[in-house]
């Protein structure tokens, strides 16, 4: 665990060189059976982590994250450095400036990016298989799909590659791979952390998140990056609590409710058995439960993703090949045709089927059928959750409706694949912070995911929360064995 | 066929050329003159990830804007995104304002007062608000037939204001008087300089009543917009008189060509898809914000015309006239108020300097008085060497091209060697030489006094303008009744 590292960097029982050296031996190893990464950075990161080892030497401050390997999505931008979203058309872009999440981690505190995160294109997608580098592998059994649309980053750090990684969350792109992977992840409030440099999917809804084996790992991060960036006006003036500094607290006497809707259809027995597994240990921790209702959940899905590729279609229009990635240059042609052949050739088919029906919702004498009744649904399912935070601290159910799929299993069905974020979304829809921790596993030895979702800015009660659930299931000790076998 | 009235409304896109940064990134907005494509940055790029930051200036400009156009300003709104696809366009969407959809613009209303004749009439206007400009395109020769397309992305992200007035326009003169107002009030609010090349833009909406519109776009400068209007009023005549349908559509003007053609009809109007621009907060303006900006707006051209009636006696027209330009109206005072001698006399002798000579030679040049080398004190020299007798009028018209470029009139009466002739005896004789060299304009004069006009001026012309016109007058009446008795 970071702590745990950090500790010994401290005491001088480890150089920051040594665990850049273990983590890429460890990723040698396993990327074969993951293929997590869709770019490395090893010789970057091994000078770095001299850097950092001398100038801890001499007695300097290297910030609060003493050099440790991070993973990063291929979504947030890394300063000259390749950041691609796993689409064909940003193949070779290198962005001429760093994410504010990055600039906080990297530059302020000295995280280390040993490389890149697999993830769907354009973070469509719940499986990582719509990348255009091909899918990642779930580390707990390589036939099946690591979630997504952060795959890449859920499977490097349940496969001990990496200890910490950053994801975005769009509709569950963080909690889902976290879910399937066996991981923590944290879909923060709407604001909470700058998504300057997160290169938009779906902008009203989306924010960036860390995937950690542990939940103090996950605070850390999340003390680190959160807060106002001038740069984001949607980022909040709000202030940010010592997460760290409160997950011992003692979470006797709140109130967590169970809504009813999210253990209906759908839900699949192991995943709900192991969910109220959980609730039972938080009921011996002397929390409340409740039962309540989220009416609107039997919207949600058709509002998500009204909402999601009406702004993708927007979105996605700067991808011309113009200025930036690729191009398809030709002779004697005129732009449009340019355009037409770069997007048709750069965008692979999840992307053009968001692209194209989110195009149709806002189109002329649509707009109010699709969109402006998306906007009012979502109102209608914000207002839900408020009735439930009346009288809850949080609210708890599954993070995905199953384990995790088999790869290949749903890429032609669209439709089903989408109903798996069912869970996650409205999370979404209402800008509301949740996180996903491990709570056991099937009986094909899948992780499942437990989900705990807060009111506004009370990322500290979840985590707090998740913490002590943590402390009794002692999950995160365990890996899944990787072997040297050829996928 | 009776004449059909005539229906106009403008779209008048102004840059706002006084802000320091673009409206949503930190980059210079002083891009004139700049090497291509050096003011960016990822956000006016549109690079991926870039978030749009608004700059609060903008704000504080257009709020000055609305007020002194007498709208009502939505103290709350959004931002939207208008989507298409054009090399000029980095993100593929403009951020602007839209007054559908739950929208609304930055202030609705207000209006414009112009004078037709004498009699005035308020123009009405729909709505103002904010939005960036696109990139800039570069042709060689015009856009059809240029083997390329340049962009330079300085302009890209640069402040607009759209000005959308209400079809109340019914000529292409009352829609000139109507801009040359806007451009006035504009300069007043100090929030953009209209004279920098390519900081206005006109789309014009035009119809004969009873038929179908055309809006004409890029419209690249004020001066164009009469000539544009006057075409496509015209086309619409001729369409009508050869019996045929008008039909609504969107017409391009071609500035070289001097004629506008058909892009688009209605059927394929172009679809924005406009929806709420996410990664900017709705802007709440609070009162106390509009309160400070409105106490802190300068004096806009109404009351400084009233003003300048009451402090320095000047007729209503001229004082109209006066204060349309600032800069003009800025000289004026400072001229006025550089002697503490001048009266009223004064105050209207350097008003019609500046409406009559000055003005004529700043249009001949295409220029504006702040850039050239007269100054107030000049001026004033000029006005107290007429009032002293040293030149007359006719010698201080002769100078101001001179003082134009600083030359002071003190200096040119000396180098020119032009004074005012006042001395009787030189001024006999030659009103006497003229009298006997034009026998026949005499004759004339017994029929006709008015002829005397053309006697003086042929005095004038033998002395070069330098015979102090009133006594020339008088000598010359007194010697023609002589040589009559
Ligand atoms: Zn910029």
């Amino acid at each position: 665990m970071a702590y745990e590292l950090i500790e010994k960097i401290r005491n001088n029982e480890l150089k920051i060189e040594d665990i850049i050296v273990h983590t890429f031996s460890k990723i040698e190893e396993t990327e074969d059976n993951l293929h997590s990464f869709v770019h490395l950075s090893k010789e970057k990161a091994l000078n770095k982590a001299q850097i950092l080892d001398k100038k801890y030497a001499k007695g300097e401050s290297i910030g609060k994250l003493y050099g440790l390997p991070i993973a990063i999505k291929d979504c947030i931008c890394v300063k000259n450095s390749p950041t691609t979203c796993c689409s064909k058309i940003l193949k070779g872009y290198h962005p001429p400036y760093n994410a504010t999440v990055v600039e906080r981690l990297l530059e302020q505190n000295n995280a280390i990016c040993v490389g890149r995160t697999n993830m769907d294109e354009f973070a469509m997608g719940s499986s990582t298989e719509n990348s255009c580098y091909g899918p990642t592998y779930n580390p707990w059994d390589n036939k099946y799909v690591p979630g997504g649309s952060s795959g890449g980053s859920g499977a490097a750090v349940a496969s001990g590659q990496v200890i910490l990684s950053l994801g975005s969350d769009t509709g569950g792109s963080v909690r889902c791979p976290a879910a399937y992977c066996g991981v923590v992840g944290l879909k923060p409030t709407y604001g909470r952390n700058s998504r300057y440099g997160l290169v938009s999917y779906a902008n009203s809804l989306e924010q960036i998140g860390p995937i950690t084996r542990c939940v103090k790992d996950n605070a850390l991060l999340m003390e680190i990056m959160a807060g106002k960036d001038p740069l984001d006006s949607t980022s909040a003036v709000v202030t940010v609590d010592n997460y760290i500094a409160h997950l011992e607290d003692s979470i006797k006497g709140k109130t967590v409710a169970i809504p009813k809707e999210y253990f209906g259809e759908g839900i699949n027995i192991s995943v709900k058995q192991k969910v109220n597994d959980a609730i039972e240990i938080l009921k011996d921790l002397n929390i409340k439960t409740i039962d309540v209702s989220l009416p609107h959940l039997e919207y949600t899905i058709p509002t998500y993703y009204l909402l999601a590729m009406s702004e993708a279609s927007s979105n996605l229009e700067r991808f011309d090949g113009l200025l930036y990635g690729k191009i398809t240059p030709e002779q004697k042609t005129n732009v449009f045709k340019v355009f037409k052949k770069t997007r048709g050739e750069g965008f692979g088919t999840e992307v053009k089927r968001r692209i194209i029906l989110g195009t149709y919702a806002l189109s002329a004498g649509y707009y109010d059928m699709f969109y402006m009744k998306a906007l009012k649904v979502r109102t209608l399912i914000k207002n839900d959750f408020q009735k439930v935070f009346k009288k809850a601290d949080v609210i708890v159910c599954p993070t995905m409706p199953t384990t995790a799929f088999k790869i290949g299993e749903l890429i032609d069905d669209p439709l089903q694949m989408y109903l798996m974020d069912i869970l996650t979304c409205p999370v979404n829809i209402a800008g509301l912070p949740a996180i996903s921790i491990p709570c056991g596993f099937d009986e094909k030895k899948l992780p499942i995911g437990f989900q705990i979702i807060g009111n506004y800015w009370e990322e500290q009660i979840i985590l707090n929360i998740a913490y002590q659930l943590e402390q009794q299931l002692q999950l995160y000790k365990k890996l899944p064995e990787i072997g040297k076998r050829r996928r | 066929m009776s004449e059909l009235e005539i229906i106009i409304g403008l779209e008048v896109h102004i840059q706002l050329t006084n802000l320091e940064t673009k409206l949503f990134c930190r980059c210079g907005n002083h891009y004139r003159g700049k090497e291509p494509n050096s003011l960016v940055c990822p956000i006016c790029l549109g690079y991926p990830g870039s978030l749009p930051v608004l700059n609060r200036k903008a704000v504080e400009f257009a709020t000055r804007l609305a007020l002194a156009l007498n709208c009502e300003i939505n103290e709350e709104f959004f931002f939207f995104r208008k989507n298409y696809f054009y090399p000029d366009l980095p993100k593929g969407f403009q951020i602007s304002q839209y007054n559908k959809a739950g929208g609304k613009a930055f202030a609705d209303g207000g209006y414009i007062e112009i004078k037709i004749g004498s009699q005035p009439k308020k123009i009405s206007l729909n709505r103002i608000h904010l939005e960036e400009d696109p990139a800039r395109m570069i042709h060689q020769g015009s856009i059809a037939s240029s083997p390329y397309s340049l962009v330079d992305y300085n302009r890209s992200g640069v402040a607009l204001i759209e000005i959308v007035s209400e079809p109340d326009l019914r000529s292409p003169e009352e829609a000139r008087e109507y801009l040359n107002q806007l451009k006035s009030i504009i300069q007043y609010t100090g929030i953009a300089d209209l004279d920098l090349e390519g900081s206005c833009r006109v789309d014009a909406n035009v119809s004969l009543k009873g038929h179908p519109r055309s809006e004409v776009k890029n419209i690249t400068s004020f001066k164009e917009v009469e000539r544009a209007l006057k075409w496509e009023i015209q086309r619409h005549k001729n369409v009508l008189k050869r019996g045929k349908e008008l039909v609504q559509e969107t017409r391009h003007w071609d500035d070289t060509r001097r004629l506008t053609i058909s892009l688009r009809t209605k059927e394929f109007e172009k679809d924005y898809r406009y929806f709420p621009e996410e990664d900017l907060v709705p802007i709440v303006l609070e009162q106390s914000f509009i309160q400070q900006v409105k106490d802190d707006l300068p004096e806009m051209p109404t009351e400084r015309k009233k003003r300048f009636q009451k402090d320095y006696d000047l007729p209503e027209f001229n004082a109209e006239i006066l204060v349309i330009d600032k800069n003009i109206a800025d000289f004026f005072e400072e001229t006025v108020n550089s002697n503490d001698d001048f009266t009223s006399a004064d105050f209207n002798q350097i008003c019609n300097w500046l409406m009559g000579d000055i003005s004529r030679w700043l249009n001949e040049n295409n220029t504006n008085i702040t850039q050239t080398q007269l100054t107030p004190e000049l001026l004033s020299e000029l006005v107290i060497l007429i009032n002293q007798g040293k030149i007359t009028g006719k010698i201080a018209k002769t100078f101001i091209d001179a003082m134009m470029s600083g030359e002071s009139p003190k200096k040119l009466i000396k180098k020119t060697g032009k004074q005012r002739i006042s001395d009787e005896k030189v001024i006999r004789k030659i009103v006497k030489e003229v009298i006997e060299n034009n026998q026949d304009i005499v004759k004339d004069y017994i029929r006709n006094p008015k002829a005397i006009q053309a006697l003086i001026g042929k005095c004038m012309a033998k002395t070069k303008g330098q015979a102090d016109p009133k006594i020339t007058r008088d000598i010359m009446k007194e010697e023609l009744e002589k040589s009559l008795q």
